[in-house]
C-alpha cells in the first residue's frame, strides 16, 4: 500500500469509528434518559411548583430552569409563544435548578414575589434585565432589587419573606429531583414526561407539536 | 543524505506518532463532546498541545519533512510534562494547595479509572511519551 492510501484509509477509519461511536453512545444515552424519566415520574411534578396555564391542559411542559442562566432567558419568550398559540392545550411547570452561584438567592426573591401573586411579572422583569444582575456567570442578588421597581411589590414584606425556611426546603427538593432526573444543564425540558432527545429549540418544538397532535387525536 | 532516504527511514515512525495523536484527540473529543465529561484547566492545556500535533505531523508526512521532528517535539515534550504534573496531582504527590485550578472543576477528580490505574492523565502521559519517543527515534534513524 502506498503512503497516501495508508494515510487516507487510516484517517477514514478513525473518523468513521468516531462518528459511529458517537451515534451509538448518544442513542444509548437517549434510551437511558427516557427510562430515567419514566422511573422518576414523581420527581417531575410537585405541588409547590409555579405553574402557568390550565391545570387540565393535555400537554405539560416541565422546565428545570435557573433565573441566572442565559439560555433559559433566551428560551423563555419562545416557550411563552408556544403557550400563547395553544392557550387551552399547554401548561408550563417551572422547577428550580439554581446551578449558578448566588442564583438560589434570586429564587428566594421569586418565591417571595410569588407570595404577593407577582411571580410571573417579576420573573419576566428579571429575565429581561438579566445582564444587569448576572456578572461573570455569578448572580448578584443585591443588584436584582432595582429591576423590581414599578411592579407594585411590598418591599418590606419581600425582605422578610426571602428568609423563609420553606424556600430553602423547596430549592433542595427541586435540586434533589433534578439530580434524580439527571438534569445537569439548564434549561431542561420534559414534555408530558419525555425529555428532549437532544438540546435545542427545534427539538422542543417537535416534541410539543407531537404531544399536541396526540392530544387532538384522542 | 537526500530527501528520499530521509523519507524511507522516517516516514513510518512519524506516521505512528500521528496515529497516536489522532487517537488521543478523538478520544479527548469523545470524552468531552459526546460523553460530556467536565474538562478541567490542566486538561485544556494538554489538549492545546495534543490537537495541533494531528495537523503538524500530517503536514510533515506529505512530502516527508524531517523538520517535523523539531516542531512535533516542541508540542509533545511540554504536553508530557503537563500530563505528568496532572497525574502527580491526581495521585496526591503534589498537594492540593498548589494546584492551579482553584475554581470550577477540580483537576484532582478522576472521571474514569480503567483496571484501577488507567486514568485520563495516565493515557495522556503515555500518548505524549510515545509520540516523543517515536519522534526521537526518527531523528536517530535519519542522523545515523
Amino acid at each position: 500500500m502506498n503512503q497516501k492510501t495508508l494515510f487516507a484509509a487510516t484517517l477514514s477509519i478513525l473518523l468513521m469509528a468516531f462518528a459511529g461511536g458517537s451515534f451509538y453512545y448518544s442513542t444509548q444515552q437517549a434510551e437511558q434518559v427516557n427510562q430515567l424519566a419514566e422511573a422518576n415520574r414523581a420527581s417531575l411534578l410537585r405541588m409547590h411548583a409555579p405553574t402557568l396555564g390550565k391545570a387540565e391542559a393535555p400537554v405539560t411542559i416541565v422546565e428545570f430552569f435557573d433565573p441566572a442562566c442565559e439560555t433559559c432567558a433566551a428560551f423563555y419568550p419562545r416557550v411563552k409563544e408556544m403557550l400563547a398559540a395553544n392557550p387551552e392545550q399547554i401548561r408550563l411547570v417551572l422547577r428550580y435548578a439554581p446551578f449558578h452561584k448566588g442564583s438560589d438567592k434570586v429564587v428566594a426573591i421569586l418565591e417571595a414575589a410569588r407570595k404577593q401573586g407577582k411571580f410571573w411579572p417579576v420573573l419576566e422583569a428579571l429575565l429581561a434585565a438579566q445582564s444587569g444582575w448576572v456578572l461573570h456567570h455569578t448572580a448578584q442578588p443585591d443588584l436584582v432589587w432595582k429591576h423590581l421597581d414599578g411592579l407594585g411589590l411590598d418591599m418590606e414584606r419581600m425582605a422578610f419573606d426571602i428568609t423563609a425556611p420553606e424556600i430553602t426546603a423547596l430549592i433542595e427538593q427541586d435540586l434533589a429531583d433534578a439530580k434524580a432526573l439527571n438534569v445537569t444543564m439548564t434549561p431542561e425540558y420534559f414534555v408530558n414526561g419525555k425529555p428532549l432527545p437532544s438540546f435545542g429549540y427545534e427539538q422542543l418544538k417537535t416534541l410539543v407539536d407531537s404531544a399536541l397532535g396526540e392530544a387532538r387525536g384522542k | 543524505m537526500n530527501p528520499t532516504s530521509d523519507a524511507l527511514q522516517g516516514w513510518t515512525p512519524v506516521f505512528f506518532a500521528w496515529l497516536i495523536a489522532m487517537l488521543s484527540t478523538l478520544g479527548a473529543l469523545f470524552f468531552g463532546e459526546v460523553m460530556h465529561f467536565p474538562i478541567c484547566t490542566l486538561c485544556w492545556y494538554q489538549r492545546i498541545l495534543m490537537f495541533p500535533l494531528t495537523l503538524i505531523l500530517a503536514v510533515g508526512l506529505f512530502p516527508f519533512d524531517r523538520k517535523v521532528i523539531r516542531y512535533g517535539l516542541a508540542l509533545a515534550i511540554p504536553g508530557g510534562a503537563i500530563a505528568l504534573f496532572h497525574q502527580l496531582l491526581v495521585v496526591g504527590i503534589i498537594p492540593e494547595n498548589i494546584k492551579p485550578c482553584v475554581q470550577g472543576i477540580p483537576c484532582s477528580t478522576t472521571v474514569i479509572s480503567w483496571f484501577g490505574f488507567v486514568t485520563i492523565p495516565v493515557l495522556s502521559i503515555l500518548a505524549f511519551l510515545t509520540i516523543t519517543a517515536l519522534l526521537l527515534a526518527t531523528h536517530l534513524r535519519i542522523h545515523r
